[in-house]
């Protein structure tokens, strides 16, 4: 089985804003817009090598949206900056009116997604807007695992004309894919083969699957996990060969389980191949104060809650 | 460039085009596009400084955003009247596979249409993206944008006010539809808004007031002092004082017809009212 491991710890916030201050030297259309969240963004480098560049629009989500929609018409590409939270649910009729349905070429950077902002609470944790973004039509979803797939998937965006939803996180977590990638938008990744259970996971949950595989694989279980960056437009290919191989599938994400990545992924079965799954995603409710690691743990968003979860879906079969 | 009574010849026209579009599908904003019709015909045939034909980054050219997008009709019916689409076609207002949808939107790939507008708050921002954008590019074109007074309710819109002048947006014009109507009566009723020339000028904006704001001389004088007032360092309000349903008499000082059609004999009497000038399409 291959096998992956870390040398060091990232967030993968910080790839976003390494993705973005290299976009800065290579793209000289690509501007920046942040909501009074440039620390937490991790957009400096951006802002000291662009300063002509960087729109800092003050507390005010709508009107960040709004003036970036303005900018793509002067051909600018456009890169807004703020919480999941805040990019999403607070300002999803400007996104759908001014953006998705005008068709605008944004690039909506979201950070402090899911559990893992921890301690600030449920008012800072979003875990519906997977859902919320995937749902507009033309809207491109991307949820990035580490700090090098998020700086990839940064440089990335900048080159697809239409709007993104990009998630990243808060906390440091491992950094196990190449420093060298490039991401290919809605292309999945297979991190490990597999035939018994294939282990779908996005965000940081990727990581929990690797080391669901290797628990796994000591009890004699052969998974297949696969990294899905884009959700939307999702890879329904590699999902499909893989459970003609395995049978059987469980879907992990940092999101309710209404309307993430798992209902994307059963759609796909349910079309093509009906497969027994499982879901391992926070079920129909808010989030709460505490560390990442203890939240995770609670709402069952790790590789125990992974292993647990292939453990069932093979008996399904 | 046209004189002042090829302007009021094409108003006339446009009036009659407002009429017959929201008569035919029975739907529709004839009121607020009534009011607006000098306004638009100001704008596209004198005021800005337009491209022949229409590309998206409208670099190099005045760019217009319409963010109280209900006033379709109005703005339709000036687009195709300056060229940007056959006047045949605001036949299609609002019929199934048209371009020209209830409110204005680029999905349809319309000319003309930089961004959809309807949903009520947003347009503000956009054009102080775009004129953002223009200065970034070294385009010393204007950025106009239209707004209804009542519109003023949508909180985005302070969230803009306050940011233009924070941050020195002067080359845009924003004028405010200023006809004291909304859907459920005077704006005095709904909610009394106070002086809206006090707010833009406590967020640091540089008023003017258009009082005549249906005759086209006192239009094009309004809005070629308000262009001398761009590039001073703060964005520019015109204040446009209109009469909803301007033009057809029982339409006028009330907010019945914001969003309802005339019947066929309403429609005779409106017709009657705007003699055909430049021909119907």
């Amino acid at each position: 089985m291959k096998t992956y491991t870390y040398t060091e710890k990232k967030d993968t916030r910080s790839g976003f804003g390494a993705g973005l201050a290299e976009l800065g030297r290579t793209n000289p259309n690509v501007v920046a817009l942040c909501a009074d969240l440039i620390g937490s963004l991790k957009m400096e480098k951006f802002i000291e090598e662009n300063p002509e560049r960087f729109f800092q629009i003050g507390i005010a989500e709508a009107n960040m949206m709004g003036i970036a929609a303005g900018l793509t018409i002067g051909g600018k590409i456009p890169f807004t900056g703020t919480f999941a939270n805040f990019s999403t649910g607070r300002v999803y009729d400007q996104i759908r009116q001014s953006i998705a349905y005008s068709g605008k070429n944004v690039k909506i950077c979201a950070s402090h997604a899911g559990l893992t902002l921890g301690e600030d609470g449920a008012t800072h944790q979003i875990l519906e807007d997977i859902g919320l973004m995937k749902m507009l039509p033309g809207m491109t979803v991307i949820n990035t695992c580490d700090y090098n797939q998020t700086k990839a998937a940064t440089i990335a965006i900048a080159d697809y004309k239409g709007p993104v939803y990009l998630r990243f996180g808060r906390p440091a977590v491992p950094v196990f894919t190449p420093s060298d990638q490039i991401l290919e938008i809605g292309k999945a990744i297979r991190l490990t083969e597999g035939t018994d259970v294939t282990l779908v996971a996005t965000g940081h949950l990727v990581w929990e699957a690797l080391e669901a595989s290797k628990v796994l694989f000591e009890k004699g279980i052969s998974a297949e996990v696969i990294n899905i960056h884009t959700i939307k437009p999702l890879d329904e290919k590699a999902i499909l060969e893989s459970i003609a191989k395995t049978g059987c599938i469980v879907t992990a994400e940092e999101h309710n389980i209404f309307g993430g990545l798992g209902e994307s992924v059963a759609r796909v079965l349910a079309l093509h191949k009906p497969t027994p799954q499982e879901f391992v995603g926070t079920n129909d409710t808010f989030g709460e104060s505490g560390t990442p690691a203890q939240l995770m743990d609670k709402y069952g968003l790790n590789a125990v809650s992974i292993v647990s979860k292939a453990e069932y879906v093979i008996k399904r079969k | 460039m046209p004189n002042t009574q090829q302007l009021k010849d094409l108003t006339i026209q446009v009036r009659r085009d407002i009429l017959r579009m929201v008569h035919k599908v029975n739907s529709g904003h004839p009121g607020g596009s009534l009011g607006c019709a000098e306004f638009f015909v100001a704008m596209y045939q004198n005021i800005m400084n337009r491209k022949e034909g229409f590309e998206m980054d409208g670099i190099g050219e005045d760019l217009f955003f319409l963010s109280n997008g209900h006033i379709s009709p109005v703005f339709y019916s000036v687009l195709a009247r300056s060229g940007y689409f056959p006047v045949e076609e605001l036949n299609t207002f609002r019929l199934i596979n048209s371009r020209l949808q209830g409110h204005p939107t680029t999905h349809e790939g319309l000319p003309g249409v930089r961004i959809a507008s309807g949903s009520l708050g947003q347009g503000m921002s956009v054009a102080l993206g775009a004129a953002q954008a223009k200065k970034l590019n070294g385009d010393h074109h204007l950025v106009y944008s239209l707004h209804g007074d009542g519109e003023l309710q949508e909180g985005q819109n302070w969230e803009a006010i306050m940011y233009a002048s924070a941050k020195k947006v002067d080359n845009i014009i924003s004028t405010i539809d200023l006809n004291g109507q909304q859907i459920d009566g005077s704006t005095e009723h709904v909610l009394p808004m106070g002086s809206i020339k006090t707010k833009f000028e406590a967020f640091g904006w540089i008023v003017l007031e258009i009082e005549e704001g249906n005759n086209i001389e006192a239009i094009l004088k309004g809005m070629a002092e308000a262009k001398v007032k761009t590039g001073q360092g703060k964005p520019v309000c015109v204040l446009l004082k209109t009469v909803m349903g301007h033009g057809v008499d029982f339409m006028m000082y009330t907010h019945a017809w914001h969003g309802k059609a005339p019947n066929d004999e309403q429609l005779a009497i409106g017709l009657a009212q705007n003699p055909e000038t430049l021909g119907d399409y």
